[in-house]
């Protein structure tokens, strides 16, 4: 029997490996099913390449992967991601483009092919048909099913004995290094609004990226703030995202701004997640802004590492991802 | 160079904002040689919550200065400055008070007001201007050892849009150091800065938006020293006609 401390996104993901691998699972949770977890406030993006703009190429090469896993757990919509920047931000979309890979160019009027509420609004942009996204609350809610229904137990509300085989409890692990970046997000709904696939602004202060989650609702996110504060959004937060939604798209002058939310992203000082061990216990942290898009690749590497810890007790060292 | 007092070797002054990740701030910090790093003070300060992102920036062994950046009155820029002294334990303090939230120019209205109250409470205030000779006066009325002007808006990489403008203000405050803030986009900008006399170069998103930061932190450092030299070297002046480098005196005879 293998015990993991914490059901969030890692400590889940991992368990679902370790299935995989014929492994008995069980799971420690402080805290009501999410209650505990950031990623109910991700924006759920499986965009690796979007991403490779300014995070390091590790996150590229082990977020390829990330959609065709979750695609196994929940629904994925497959519909790419479009970058967009007003004309005088073009610049910002010179350089993103330069940064990134697997991106084709589009015009304007293939900005309407793709999504015909934004005809006419764009004059040129980036199309990375390989990107996904999947709705993180849903994504959690049928991770933690399926683990339950191949006999995992998740015991919510339980704090972790005290020997586990891996902690996974994010912000709340006294890791060293380990720090909070705070993210604020807000869901609107929009019924005028219809767009169907992850779609980023780009501009210099205030880049924003909107995630459909279907029925007119719509995901929108989400600052990095060097803090640990949980306090509600700023004002000027939540002006900037809203005034940058505007901007894609005026219709979401009606939308109704139905939540808020404010998240601590656990992570390194590399922005990249790590595999190791503490004061006799082994890790995984540091998931950062890319927890669904690298959490697979992260499991998959925990799952075996703790299979060859089991094997070899003693064969302890610390490594990086 | 001294600026108020502490002698400070590079003339590169580092800004710590929109970097990749911490680690890739630390590099580019290394990698420039840089002696002072600003900071800014205003959503990471809420309730005192940033202290994880600080501490690393205090492992870097620079001399920390605040700066009030994203503050639209005097007022503000004067609290947050306050909240600067607490947290950071330094009197030093970049001041920024915004005029205008799309430009970003400064208030120097606003600018010199927040000076003076802030020189009269001991403050060191290093105040981010324009270009402009009565603002620097009155600036240096205030109590300001220091002038920050701009070459060109915030985070616009325009590089120096006004070299004149620079050019008089050298001439005009011959013994105030002067340090370029804002608009550096490219070694070559930071070169001419320096070719112009300035003192010193602060800049930020350059390097933290470069593909490798910490190689353009680099090479920053190294034209800010060639501009420096190149100042102290005093450059020929341009002429309208070619001259031949080459002495012509014995040239062969060819018959």
């Amino acid at each position: 029997m293998i015990r993991i401390a914490g059901a969030g996104l890692a400590g889940l993901a991992t368990a679902w490996e370790l299935v995989q691998r014929g492994h008995e699972v069980t799971v420690y949770d402080a805290g009501a099913p999410g209650a505990g977890s950031v990623s109910r406030y991700a924006g759920g993006m499986l965009a690796p390449f979007c991403e490779g703009e300014s995070a390091e190429e590790d996150v590229v090469r082990l977020g390829r992967q990330a959609a065709a896993w979750w695609a196994e757990v929940t629904p994925v919509t497959r519909r790419g991601t479009l970058v967009v920047a007003s004309p005088r931000d073009r610049s910002e979309l010179t350089r993103f483009a330069r940064r990134t890979t697997e991106h084709r160019h589009v015009s304007s009027a293939e900005i309407a092919d793709l999504e015909p509420a934004l005809a006419g609004r764009f004059s040129q942009g980036l199309f990375f048909a390989e990107e996904a996204h999947l709705d993180p609350r849903r994504a959690m809610r049928d991770l933690a099913a399926l683990l339950q229904k191949k006999g995992v137990e998740i015991q919510y509300n339980t704090p972790a004995p005290a020997e586990v085989d891996l902690i996974c409890t994010g912000g709340a692990a006294q890791l060293p290094e380990l720090r909070p970046v705070r993210g604020e997000m807000a869901i609107l709904q929009a019924p005028d609004v219809d767009i169907t696939r992850t779609v980023r602004l780009l501009h210099p202060r205030v880049p924003l990226y909107l995630v459909p989650r279907g029925e007119g609702v719509y995901m929108i996110g989400a600052t990095m703030i060097e803090s640990g504060s949980t306090r509600p959004i700023t004002l000027r937060s939540l002006s900037d995202l809203l005034g940058a939604a505007y901007t894609l798209h005026p219709a979401f002058a009606e939308a109704s701004v139905v939540e808020t939310g404010v998240g601590l992203r656990p992570a390194f000082p590399d922005n990249l997640p790590r595999i190791l061990h503490h004061d006799g216990s082994l890790h995984l942290n540091g998931l950062y802004r890319h927890g669904f898009l690298l959490a697979p690749a992260m499991a998959a590497q925990a799952a075996d590492r703790l299979i060859s810890e089991i094997s070899h007790e003693d064969h302890r060292e610390l490594t990086t991802a | 160079m001294l600026l108020y007092g502490v002698d400070i070797t590079s003339r590169l002054l580092l800004g710590t904002a929109q970097y990749p990740s911490p680690a890739v701030l630390a590099e580019a910090i290394r990698s420039s040689g840089t002696e002072i790093i600003t900071v800014s003070l205003r959503r990471e300060a809420a309730d005192g919550a940033g202290q994880a992102f600080w501490s690393l920036l205090q492992h870097s062994g620079c001399r920390i200065l605040p700066n009030t950046a994203g503050c639209h009155s005097a007022a503000e820029a004067i609290t947050t400055a306050q909240m600067a002294r607490e947290l950071f334990g330094t009197t030093w303090i970049k001041l920024e008070v915004i005029g205008h939230s799309d430009t970003l120019q400064p208030d120097v209205f606003g600018l010199v007001e927040a000076a003076r109250v802030l020189v009269a409470e001991g403050f060191d205030v290093f105040p981010y201007t324009t270009d402009d000779l009565v603002v620097g006066e009155k600036l240096l009325e205030a109590g300001c050892q220091v002038l920050m002007p701009w070459g060109a808006p915030i985070g616009s990489g325009q590089g120096l849009r006004n070299p004149d403008a620079l050019r008089a203000m050298r001439a005009h405050f011959p013994d105030t150091p002067l340090i370029v803030d804002a608009g550096i986009g490219r070694p070559s900008d930071a070169a001419q800065a320096m070719e112009l006399g300035m003192d010193a170069v602060l800049l930020n998103t350059a390097v933290a938006k470069a593909g490798d930061p910490a190689q353009m932190a680099q090479a920053m450092a190294q034209a800010i020293d060639a501009g420096r030299l190149a100042h102290a070297a005093d450059p020929m002046e341009p002429r309208d006609m070619a001259v031949p480098s080459t002495p012509v005196l014995g040239l062969a005879e060819l018959a």
